[in-house]
């Protein structure tokens, strides 16, 4: 497919390079990993395909072939050959084709998948890019006017009828579209409740710290990027000063700057750090996160590490029923 | 081995292991770090060693904290103290000062002695690896000369050479790719340890000597090194 249009920041995102930690290789990959399964499920590729993330507004790209494209995360008005089309669902386009996604009328990013999924060379067991390191997706870079993706081919099983119906009834449970999070609401915003393990640092903070940190309201600052979420709220104060000595960072990991303003580290973020970190966002809620626009709003809420494993199975759960509705009739 | 171990989130558990940087810590981490994989534990996805701590990461879907915890505290128990692990001790060749590393004087002057003294204490001792991070081969190393230390450059440079090895602080190390950074440049290494799907010559828990090479033998190894990833 070739991209006419990049929009602000689009680029190649799979579920990410995992495993390379260790050697100081950032995890990068999808920030709304569901989005990014649900749209390669549609399409009927495994959850873990790469996919184009497009941020704050989508791209314009023109098919050279005939093939299934399913557009889900962020909301827009997507419109096939001046033709609007739903989001989260399964659509046949013929090449030629062009698909102009557009504005985000709500939420961040957006992700266009294709059937038989973007299809560059994978860099250490993944295909996408990581803009610090210069590897993956197409030069390791955002995706600019002119350029060309290859899409792979697709694997076999999949009746498109099948996915129209399982659309339909994302249509009828309309829950089933988004990871089950918890939210409030204040003066017509919805404010999602991001759940939260306290620690590895949380003994970092006297205990009012804490109490402030899971009850403030946070805004998302314009300085933003997939790399974390700059907040701005309630200042959380430690005891001696938010500097640890560095240790291994996971995307969810909320630490506290020295200004006692949290960060919400995104798929981007650097191995290790040196800031104390409070909390970890869990998985499931990393999905509303990545959502969120700069001025959103967002609180935290502490749970345990079992409620968060039991939590992190329902997402799972909730994506195999979905693999189910298409595999099978 | 004393191990205190805590969540993070639902994929993760930190195992604390000290609280200070030492060899002693730094052994420790390694030592349980090598259990942890030759344990093969069901649903552990990865670690990240750091100056005094493993980070263990689990697929929620196969593994839950208080297995994993429960796991690690065993392995902690089985390792005595003093069967930690050595580790390598790997050869880092460097061409120090002119081009190749454009501070050497400032370091000398910071330090009140020559360029030489400089290089024979920086070459001098070999150096523990504690963690990889900041970018990907990136090692945070132990045990710089005390004479030897100095604060970053007042403007850091937008582009720092690949190879580069610089002191900033009271830390020494090799940006091995091209970088923005503050730290005073005395050398560069003519190794390519930036070369994704091939595996860096060292890891947390080994050791770096930096051997001092000239001009020739840096153009002749970088010319081995570019036809080894061609």
């Amino acid at each position: 497919m070739n991209i006419l249009f990049p929009g602000p920041l689009s680029a190649v995102q799979d579920m990410g390079r995992t495993g390379h930690a260790a050697q100081g290789y950032p995890e990068c990959g999808a920030c709304d990993k569901y989005a990014l399964a649900l749209g390669n499920l549609l399409c009927g590729n495994p959850e873990t395909a790469a996919a184009i993330e497009m941020t704050l507004a989508g791209a314009t790209v023109q098919f050279d072939q005939d093939t299934v494209i399913a557009l889900t995360g962020a909301a827009c008005d997507a419109k096939l050959d001046g033709q609007s089309i739903p989001l989260n669902a399964p659509m046949r386009v013929p090449a030629g084709a062009t698909l102009e996604t557009g504005m985000f009328t709500a939420g961040l990013r957006g992700y266009l998948c294709v059937q038989g999924g973007v299809d560059v060379a994978p860099v250490l067991g993944s295909r996408s890019t990581d803009q610090k390191c210069r590897i993956g997706g197409l030069e390791g870079r955002a995706l600019r006017k002119g350029d060309h993706l290859p899409i792979g081919k697709p694997a076999p099983g999949y009746a498109f009828s099948r996915a129209a119906h399982a659309a339909k009834v994302l249509l009828d449970k309309p829950w089933l579209m988004r990871p089950r999070t918890a939210h409030a609401y204040l003066g017509g915003q919805v404010i999602p409740l991001l759940r939260a393990v306290p620690g590895p640092q949380d003994d970092a903070f006297p205990s009012e710290s804490l109490r402030t940190f899971f009850s403030g309201l946070y805004a998302v600052t314009p300085d933003s990027n997939r790399m974390g979420v700059k907040l701005s709220g309630p200042a959380v104060a430690s005891k001696n000063g938010s500097d640890i000595l560095s240790d291994g960072i996971v995307e969810g990991s909320v630490q506290i700057s020295a200004n006692g303003q949290p960060i919400l580290m995104l798929a981007d973020h650097q191995t290790t750090g040196g800031y104390a970190k409070i909390a970890t966002v869990i998985a499931p809620d990393l999905s509303a996160a990545a959502q969120l626009r700069p001025g959103e709003l967002a609180a935290f809420r502490p749970i345990t590490a079992q409620q968060a494993v039991r939590l992190s199975r329902e997402t799972a759960q909730q994506l195999r029923y979905i693999k189910e509705l298409i595999d099978h009739d | 081995m004393e191990i205190d171990i805590r969540p993070v989130g639902a994929c993760g558990a930190l195992a604390v292991l000290g609280s200070q940087i030492s060899e002693t810590t730094g052994a420790r981490v390694a030592a349980l770090e090598r259990a942890v994989h030759r344990a093969h534990i069901a649903g552990i996805t990865e670690t990240v060693p750091a100056f005094a701590s493993l980070l263990v990461r689990y697929d929620p879907l196969r593994a839950d904290y208080d297995g994993v915890s429960a796991e690690l505290r065993r392995l902690a128990g089985d390792i005595a103290a003093g069967n930690a692990h050595a580790g390598r001790t790997v050869d880092v060749p460097v061409c120090y000062g002119g081009a190749y590393g454009e501070d050497l004087p400032a370091v000398a002057r910071h330090a009140g002695l020559s360029e030489e003294e400089v290089i024979r204490l920086h070459s001098g001792r070999t150096y523990r690896i504690y963690m990889l991070g900041f970018l990907p081969g990136f090692p945070y190393l132990g045990g710089l000369d005390e004479r030897l230390f100095t604060p970053r450059r007042e403007t850091p440079r937008t582009r720092i050479p690949a190879g580069s090895v610089g002191i900033g602080g009271q830390q020494t190390g090799i940006y091995p790719m091209e970088s923005p950074g503050g730290w005073q440049l005395i050398g560069r290494t003519p190794l390519c340890l930036f070369a994704p799907g091939r595996d860096l010559p060292y890891a947390a828990g080994d050791s770096i000597r930096f051997v001092p090479i000239d001009a020739r033998e840096f153009e002749q190894i970088a010319a081995r090194e570019r036809e080894g990833h061609a």
